[in-house]
C-alpha cells in the first residue's frame, strides 16, 4: 500500500505516480484531499485508489483501468471522459459527473447534480439518489441508472444511450421518450445494480431513450429546438 | 439561358441584389437556413488595407537570398516542458476528419511535416494516418469530445482547447448525415447516417475560472509535457485573450470572422464576429497589457492567403498564423479540372463552398470512398508544402525589404494603412499622414 497525504504532497506527485506502471496492481490511499482539483486524473493502470475525504473538480478525469473510490463528496466533472475502470463516490457528486465518458462504471451512492452523464459515450452510470436538470443531454451511448428522481429535461437530444429511472422525471427533454421494459432491459438493469451494489427491484424502473425524430434535420421539427 | 431582350440597361437593386433574391426564393422553398462551408464573403477590412514601408534612406534593407532572415518560431514556452519549434510561422489549422477525407488529412500532415510546421486535428478525433504523417500534431479539445481519449492526448505534441471559431463564435457544429461513414460514426460513437451535432459549449466547464482548472487537468494528464493552446473566435478579443492567459494558456489562437468552416449557417458566417485585422491588434494589446506579449505566443487565423498576410500579421505582433481554406485550395479544392462536376452541382470552379454535403469532386471535403480516392495524399501533400514554402519566401521578402533579420522583428511602424477603417482597426497611421482615427497617443 502507498499513501499520499495531500496536505503535504502536491496532487502532481500522486498523478505522476498513477501514470507509471510501478504502482500497478497496488492499493493507494489518498488522505487529506481537502477538496483539491484533478485528484487522480489520468490514472492508467489497474490500481485501487481510496480517497479519504472530499475532492474538487475533475477527480478521476479520463480514468483508465483504475478502481477509484471517493469516501466523501466530489466536485464538478467527476470521472469526465473516463475510458475504463470504475469510480465510486460514497457521498454526492456535483455537476457533469461522467461527462463524455467512453467506458467503465461510475457509481454515485448519493445524489448527482445537473448534467449528470452529459454527452456520455459508452460509460455506465448508476446513481443511488436523484439527479439534477439536463442530465444525459446529448447522451450518445452507455447506460444511466437513477434510483431516485431526475430534474428537468432528462435526456434532451439523446442519441442511443439508455436511461433507467426508478422515480419520476420533472420533465423529459426534447426527443426523449419512455420506452417499454423488455426482458433484455430488466436483465441489463439487474446486472448494473448488482455491479453497483445497490439493491432495488428492476421492475420498479422505467426506461427512457431517444424517439430518434431529430436524427436528421427536418424543417417540420424546428419547433422542437 | 440567354435573354431575348436587352438587359444591359436594367438596374440591379443594391438592396435586393441577385444573390439576395435567390436566397429569399431558396428560403421560401426550403424553410430552413442555408448551411455552407468556407468563410465570410462580404467585403471587410483586411490585411490588404495595410502596406509595408520598405527600407530607404533611414532603414537598411537586407540582401534578398543572401542575408539570412529567420523564420523559426517556438510555441509553448510558458509552462510546457516540451515547447514546439516550427521552422515557418505558418501552421495548418484544425479541420476535422469527417469534414475532410482521410486522404486530405494525411496530405495536410505530409505537407506540414515537409516544411517543418505543425498540423491540427479537429472535431472527430485523431486518425492514425494524420498522426503518422505529422511530425508535429496539435490535438484539439472540443465541446463534442468526439473521439477524445487520453492515449491520443498523450500522443499529441500540443493540445488546443477550442472555445470558439471565427466563422461561428458562440456556435456549435454539424456534420450532416451524408458525411457519416462507418469509420466516422465509430470514431464518434454514433450511428451511421445521422446528423452529428457538436455542442457550442463544453460539457464540463462554464467560465474562465472553470477553464483554468480544466487546463490544469489536461496538464496533469499529460504530465505538463506539451503546450496547451486556447482557441477563440474573434469577438471580445481583448478580454478573451486576457482570460485565456489567466486560464493558463501557453499559446492563444485568435480566429477572425472570415475564417473558414466546414459547415455553418450562412447567416452566422456573415454576421457574427470581428475581422482578423482588428482582432490581431486587440489580442496583441491584451498580451502587452498583461506583460505577456511573446511570453504567451499568439497565433492568428482567418483569411490568411499570402506571404503579405503572414508578414502583416507578424508585424502587428502575432507570433505565427494558421491556415485552413488556403490549404484546401492548395490541395486542389475548386480546381478548374473538376469544372464539369462543379457544373453538375450547380456551381463553378472558384465558387464551390458546399463542403458540408460530402460530394466534393476534389475528394477533400468528403467521406465518399470513391471521391476520397481521387486525392493522392503524396501529391496533395507536396502542393501544401510548395504553397507553405511560397508563403514563407514571400514573408521573408517583405521582412528583408524592411531590414529585418527575423520575420518576427517586423513591427507596426513598418506599415501604413490605406483606408480610415483599417487605420482605426489596426491602429496604424493612414498612409501619408500621422493620423489614426480614435487614437491620440504616440504611435
Ligand atoms: C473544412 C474546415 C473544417 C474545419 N474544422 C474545424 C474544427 O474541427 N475545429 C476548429 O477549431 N476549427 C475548424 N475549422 C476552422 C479552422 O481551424 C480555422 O480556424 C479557419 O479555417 C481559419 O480560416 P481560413 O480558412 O480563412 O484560413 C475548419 C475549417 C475548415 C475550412
Amino acid at each position: 500500500m502507498r499513501e499520499f497525504d495531500l496536505q503535504n504532497a502536491e496532487v502532481r506527485l500522486l498523478n505522476q505516480a498513477l501514470h507509471g506502471s510501478d504502482l500497478a496492481g497496488q492499493s493507494i490511499e489518498v488522505v487529506n484531499p481537502g477538496g483539491k482539483h484533478n485528484v487522480a486524473a489520468g490514472a492508467q493502470f489497474e490500481t485501487q485508489v481510496d480517497i479519504r475525504g472530499h475532492v474538487g473538480y475533475y477527480c478521476a478525469g479520463m480514468n483508465q483501468n483504475a478502481r477509484i473510490t471517493v469516501h466523501g463528496n466530489a466536485g464538478p466533472g467527476l470521472a469526465e471522459n473516463m475510458m475504463s475502470g470504475s469510480v465510486t463516490v460514497k457521498g454526492n457528486a456535483s455537476q457533469y459527473c461522467g461527462a463524455t465518458a467512453h467506458g467503465g462504471l461510475l457509481i454515485v451512492e448519493g445524489d448527482a447534480a445537473a448534467r449528470c452523464g452529459i454527452s456520455m459515450k459508452g460509460v455506465d452510470i448508476v446513481v443511488g439518489g436523484s439527479i439534477g436538470h439536463m442530465s444525459a443531454f446529448m447522451a450518445q451511448s452507455g447506460r444511466l441508472v437513477i434510483c431516485g428522481d431526475a430534474g428537468e429535461s432528462l435526456g434532451d437530444s439523446i442519441y442511443e444511450a439508455r436511461i433507467y429511472l426508478r422515480g419520476e422525471p420533472t420533465s423529459l427533454g426534447t426527443d426523449c421518450i419512455e420506452k417499454p421494459m423488455e426482458t433484455e432491459h430488466i436483465e441489463e438493469l439487474k446486472d448494473l445494480l448488482n455491479k453497483a451494489g445497490i439493491k432495488h427491484d428492476p421492475a420498479e424502473f422505467k426506461r427512457y431513450g431517444s424517439a430518434r425524430k431529430l436524427y436528421n434535420f427536418q424543417v417540420d421539427n424546428v419547433g422542437a429546438y | 439561358m440567354s435573354s431575348k431582350i436587352d438587359t444591359s440597361w436594367l438596374r440591379e437593386s443594391a438592396t435586393f441584389s441577385k444573390p439576395v433574391i435567390r436566397e429569399i426564393q431558396r428560403a421560401a422553398r426550403e424553410g430552413i437556413y442555408d448551411i455552407r462551408g468556407a468563410g465570410a464573403k462580404r467585403t471587410i477590412p483586411t490585411f490588404d488595407d495595410l502596406l509595408f514601408l520598405g527600407a530607404s534612406m533611414s532603414r537598411y534593407p537586407l540582401e534578398g537570398y543572401r542575408e539570412k532572415c529567420e523564420t523559426t518560431v517556438t510555441l509553448g514556452t510558458r509552462f510546457a516542458k516540451k515547447p514546439i519549434t516550427i521552422s515557418t510561422p505558418i501552421t495548418i489549422a484544425g479541420m476535422s476528419f469527417g469534414a475532410l477525407s482521410a486522404q486530405a488529412k494525411e496530405a495536410l500532415g505530409r505537407g506540414a511535416t515537409e516544411v517543418g510546421t505543425s498540423t491540427t486535428t479537429g472535431d472527430g478525433g485523431m486518425t492514425p494516418e494524420e498522426r503518422g504523417h505529422s511530425k508535429l500534431l496539435v490535438y484539439q479539445y472540443l465541446p463534442s469530445r468526439y473521439g477524445m481519449n487520453p492515449d491520443d492526448l498523450r500522443k499529441a505534441d500540443a493540445i488546443e482547447v477550442v472555445v470558439g471559431q471565427g466563422a461561428k463564435p458562440g456556435g456549435g457544429g454539424m456534420l450532416l448525415g451524408q458525411k457519416i461513414s462507418d469509420r466516422v460514426a465509430e470514431m464518434r460513437n454514433l450511428p451511421k447516417g445521422i446528423d452529428q451535432r457538436s455542442a457550442c459549449r463544453h460539457p464540463d466547464w462554464t467560465g474562465p475560472d472553470d477553464l483554468e482548472i480544466k487546463v490544469q487537468e489536461l496538464r496533469e494528464i499529460t504530465d505538463w509535457q506539451v503546450p496547451i493552446y486556447i482557441k477563440v473566435g474573434a469577438t471580445r478579443t481583448f478580454f478573451d485573450v486576457q482570460l485565456a492567459v489567466k486560464a493558463g494558456a501557453d499559446v492563444v489562437v485568435v480566429d477572425g470572422m472570415q475564417g473558414g468552416t466546414a459547415a455553418t449557417q450562412d447567416v452566422f458566417i456573415e454576421h457574427v464576429g470581428i475581422p482578423t485585422l482588428p482582432a490581431t491588434r486587440l489580442a496583441v494589446d491584451a498580451l502587452k497589457d498583461l506583460g505577456m506579449h511573446r511570453e504567451v505566443q499568439l497565433i492568428v487565423s482567418g483569411g490568411i492567403r499570402s506571404g503579405a498576410d503572414v508578414a502583416k500579421a507578424l508585424a502587428m505582433g502575432a507570433d505565427a498564423v494558421s491556415i485552413g481554406t488556403a490549404a484546401l485550395i492548395a490541395m486542389g479544392d475548386n480546381a478548374p479540372e473538376h469544372e464539369q462536376e462543379y457544373n453538375d452541382l450547380g456551381t463553378t470552379a472558384g465558387f464551390y463552398d458546399d463542403w458540408q454535403d460530402g460530394r466534393d469532386p476534389s475528394g477533400i471535403s468528403t467521406q465518399d470512398p470513391d471521391l476520397g480516392e481521387r486525392l493522392d495524399p503524396e501529391l496533395a501533400g507536396r502542393r501544401v508544402a510548395n504553397y507553405l514554402r511560397c508563403l514563407t519566401l514571400e514573408t521573408q521578402t517583405l521582412a528583408r525589404a524592411a531590414g529585418k533579420t527575423n520575420v518576427r522583428n517586423l513591427e507596426p511602424q513598418d506599415m501604413v494603412a490605406l483606408t480610415i477603417e483599417a487605420s482605426a482597426m489596426a491602429r496604424i497611421p493612414l498612409a501619408g499622414t500621422d493620423w489614426i482615427p480614435g487614437f491620440s497617443g504616440k504611435f
